[in-house]
């Protein structure tokens, strides 16, 4: 079945993330960070920050919710029983600190066929409070045998 | 940094149960990183790492040579193969370039003697401090 490039640019509704202290904390054990920036308030706050930094793969967390609708919008017609996730690329602006709401826009970016394998490319942008790009990122999948 | 220099390698071995934990911190509940049987049922030799899990040790390796989180301001990685929890991974970097205040450092993450994560790219903002 080949890919269907019809939703090359396509836009998904913006999906808000409300960073809580908790939650950059326990990502950051569950990673093995040990920079007490993301763990000690006040090493945060010694630091000009305003509450525990999140490490920057935490986009990973903010910018989930807002991926799934296009991992799963039938027009896209991934088939996870054959994807694999082939690709990853962040490029960060200023630093997300608990208290921060994010906000992050999916965009399909490609949809490509290659020797009988389809490439599916989403751009998120994620935006703080203030306005301001805190991650851009490309997620690349492949699903095998389309 | 010059270029040609290594950074501090960064080598660390996932417990058992980290996949269980990472899923839970990550949002991330696919069954192929957290159930061992569905894990199998699928063709995976056992349950696998994440590969953001994965890709977030080589994002720590280049926040630790540039002194903390705000020094990382790209970073771009292949995934290749699978990670396996309670196998070492080692993450390795090389300078290829640094001017301006920003180096550019080739990296990847091996586990095995495999290179799961191949033709990794960080950008690091260096500050005046060595």
């Amino acid at each position: 079945m080949p890919v269907n490039t019809d939703a090359i640019g396509k836009t998904y509704p913006p999906a808000s993330y409300a960073v809580g202290r908790e939650k950059v904390r326990e990502y950051a054990r569950a990673v093995g960070e040990s920079n007490p920036l993301h763990l000690e308030l006040e090493s945060a706050r010694a630091a000009g920050y305003e509450d525990v930094v999140a490490p920057p793969m935490f986009v990973v967390v903010y910018s989930f919710p807002a991926v799934l609708p296009a991992l799963f919008d039938p027009e896209v017609g991934i088939d996870f029983s054959r994807m694999v996730h082939g690709g990853q690329e962040f490029e960060w602006g200023p630093l997300v600190v608990a208290g921060d709401e994010i906000t992050t826009t999916t965009t399909i970016a490609d949809v490509s066929e290659r020797r009988g394998n389809g490439f599916f490319m989403f751009a998120t942008e994620s935006v703080n409070q203030r306005g301001e790009t805190v991650c851009s990122g490309r997620w690349s999948n492949i699903v095998r045998g389309v | 940094m010059r270029p040609g220099d290594e950074i501090q390698p960064l080598a660390v071995t996932p417990d058992r149960y980290l996949t269980v934990r990472y899923a839970g911190a990550s949002g991330d509940f696919n069954p192929i990183h957290i159930d061992e049987e569905f894990a199998h049922q699928v063709g995976l030799p056992g349950r696998i790492l994440h590969g953001l899990y994965t890709m977030a040790q080589v994002a720590r390796a280049q926040t630790d040579a540039g002194g903390g989180p705000e020094s990382l301001k790209r970073l771009s990685v292949q995934f290749r193969g699978m990670g396996l929890p309670e196998h070492e991974l080692v993450v390795t970097g090389t300078v290829r370039t640094a001017d301006d205040g920003v180096a550019v450092i080739d990296c990847g993450c091996e586990q095995d003697g495999k290179r799961i994560i191949r033709n990794g790219e960080a950008e690091l903002r260096l500050t005046a401090d060595p």
